[in-house]
């Protein structure tokens, strides 16, 4: 644990003493963390870590103990619909809905910002044309989910969590099924949302699209071993322990790229 | 901006309506000597009378009850994010059957119950049992929470309000007859009153509905989703889960166990027109009805002056038609999920 305590307008999301089950497993560990607003935090770990969990207990989504606060304010505080606005989530897909068109599907995600059965507003719809043409899914918005590709799907629901604007946005594992143009386009939209103000977490299991992060939080077995800078070299030697040795971080063209650790290699067996 | 979204369910529910009225005019001039043209029925009192207080509420009560069905079928499929859910599968079929039952058993052995008192105790009966049901689901899932945990608690009481039925059938076989044509459905029986309290019913559980179907879109992306964008989940599932047994349970008491109007409905819908759930159930609602009176038709007229049991007749043309759907188009298009 590195992070240092900061003032709360800085903090955007700030966790004490978190623990939270799945059946009968401890999945977060009494564990404590800090997200830092306007910035990236990636968070990393080997499976089985509680990432998911973890972003889940964030958002608000699961029973857990401890507490979160969002904005300098404890989560439980936050009525559902403002607590909607502030805090976007997206979740590994739980793969339903195939019978909703692309832009409906986009559409959902101005629900916090409407009245109850309220007619969209102009902005609304200004905002789900936005996040669609960034996720490159606008020419399918008359499409259902149903008739997408995998990772065509993962872009529109994408464009939903964009399109709800908030200030802090949650993503578990945005990236699956993406082909790496369009993981490069996930990079650029995270960095121009980040540019702007806006608290993006991932957990993210490409190490190398991690390390373009500002934050690195290494998790193992439900708790925090580190938590650093993506640039510090403690932080890459902290992940290069939690994966046991079996990647190495490398300097490549300006960036940090994460290989298979030659010793890991199937002909020179590491254990 | 969205008319490419609009158009087509718009054009499919003026579509519904207006062959609901087709079908409702065509349902007051058959009759069990055949067809009857209205300048006939209007120069004979004796057929007005019989279109009046026979033809006309049967026909409008076998189009609420389609209509009640359809919309529990659309809630219960975005309800439960299963496009094979259909309204009987909280136990609500089961329970009303063995209120029937009991009912049947209790008042057909006195000597003193009239015919409408048998016909007010089994109605009675009938939506007190589909009730109790799933209530009785809803305690043993402990709550609506967890949606496996529901349908199997859902599969549980079906099976054992189904044995207490049989139980009951084997002490007193001579309920047999009576039973059968409830578990097959009729619209026979249905007089003004009870098309004024589907109607009644129906437009209480589509206002619900329409207001609760923000929550049906949000839990199509999944129940985290749903939660993230700020619904409250808990409390709206408990609600729809009500709407669902009031609209079955209305329609059962009616007409009986009318087989698949409501699965099928919400499939024959997606299959014309994609809507977001408010219109989802509006659009299924109006096909059921629509559904449920072409198929009373056909059972008042197709072996005349006979009748077919009409959840017979559902059985047979809405499972042949979406068959053909499905064999016509690709698996997507008719709801089916990975």
């Amino acid at each position: 644990m590195t992070a240092t305590l900061q003032p709360a307008a800085l903090v955007a999301l700030r966790a004490q003493g978190l623990g939270a089950r799945l059946g009968s497993t401890q999945v977060l560990q009494g564990l404590d963390l800090q997200i830092e607003a306007a910035r990236w935090t990636s968070i990393v770990g080997p499976n089985g870590a509680g990432k998911s969990t973890l972003l889940k207990v964030l958002a608000g989504l699961m029973a857990h103990t401890g507490v979160v606060h969002l904005q300098g304010q404890p989560l439980a505080a936050w009525p559902a619909r403002q607590r909607a606005q502030q805090l976007a989530w997206l979740g590994q897909s739980e793969g339903a809905g195939d019978d909703l068109t692309v832009w409906d599907v986009a559409l959902l995600g101005r629900l916090p910002h409407q009245a109850w059965l309220g007619k969209p507003r102009p902005e609304d719809y200004a905002a789900v044309e936005h996040a669609l043409r960034q996720t490159q899914a606008w020419d399918w918005r008359e499409r259902t989910l149903g008739q997408l590709s995998g990772g065509e799907r993962q872009r529109v629901l994408l464009a939903r969590a964009l399109s709800v604007q908030a200030p802090v946005l949650l993503m578990d594992e945005p990236l699956v099924n993406l082909d790496p143009p369009h993981q490069a386009d996930w990079l650029h939209i995270v960095r121009t949302l980040v540019a702007r103000g806006t608290t993006v977490v991932s957990v993210l299991h490409e190490i190398s699209m991690a390390l373009h992060a500002d934050t690195l939080v290494v998790m193992a077995q439900g708790r925090i071993c580190h938590q650093g800078a993506c640039a510090d070299p403690a932080s890459h030697r902290a992940l290069e322990a939690v994966f046991e040795g079996r990647i190495a971080i490398h300097a490549v063209q300006g960036q940090w790229v994460a290989l298979p650790a030659t010793s890991a290699l199937p002909s020179q067996p590491s254990d | 901006m969205k008319q490419w979204v609009r158009q087509r369910p718009l054009a499919l529910a003026a579509g519904l309506a207006l062959l609901s009225l087709l079908l409702l005019g065509l349902g007051a001039c058959v009759g069990s000597t055949g067809l009857q043209s209205v300048r006939e029925v209007w120069s004979d009192a004796v057929a007005l009378q019989i279109v009046w207080d026979i033809r006309l509420p049967r026909s409008a009560g076998a189009w609420a009850a389609g209509a009640l069905l359809g919309l529990a079928g659309a809630v219960a499929q975005g309800l439960f994010r299963n496009p094979l859910a259909d309204p009987y599968l909280l136990g609500s079929a089961a329970g009303a059957s063995l209120g029937v039952c009991v009912a049947l058993a209790l008042l057909g052995a006195s000597p003193v119950a009239a015919p409408w008192m048998l016909q007010l105790g089994t109605t009675g009966a009938a939506f007190v049992g589909a009730t109790a049901a799933v209530l009785l689901t809803l305690a043993l899932a402990r709550g609506v929470q967890q949606t496996l945990r529901l349908l199997l608690a859902g599969v549980v009481v079906g099976v054992v309000l189904g044995a207490a039925s049989s139980l009951v059938l084997l002490v007193q076989p001579q309920l047999m007859q009576a039973m059968q044509g409830f578990m097959l459905g009729s619209t026979a029986l249905v007089g003004w009153g009870a098309c004024v309290l589907m109607l009644g019913g129906w437009c209480l559980c589509m206002a619900l509905a329409w207001g609760l179907s923000p929550v049906l879109d949000g839990l199509s992306l999944g129940e985290s989703t749903a939660a993230s964008l700020g619904l409250p989940v808990v409390p709206m599932r408990i609600a729809l889960v009500l709407v669902l047994a009031l609209a079955t349970g209305t329609a059962v008491a009616h007409t009986g166990l009318i087989a698949f109007v409501g699965l099928a409905a919400p499939h024959l819908v997606r299959a014309f027109a994609r809507a977001g759930h408010a219109r989802l159930v509006l659009l299924s609602s109006l096909m059921g009805g629509a559904l449920l009176l072409g198929a009373d038709l056909l059972a008042r007229s197709l072996i005349a002056p006979q009748e077919l049991p009409v959840g017979v007749l559902t059985a047979v043309l809405g499972g042949g038609y979406l068959l053909w759907l499905m064999h016509r188009q690709n698996p997507v298009a008719v709801g089916s999920k990975p």
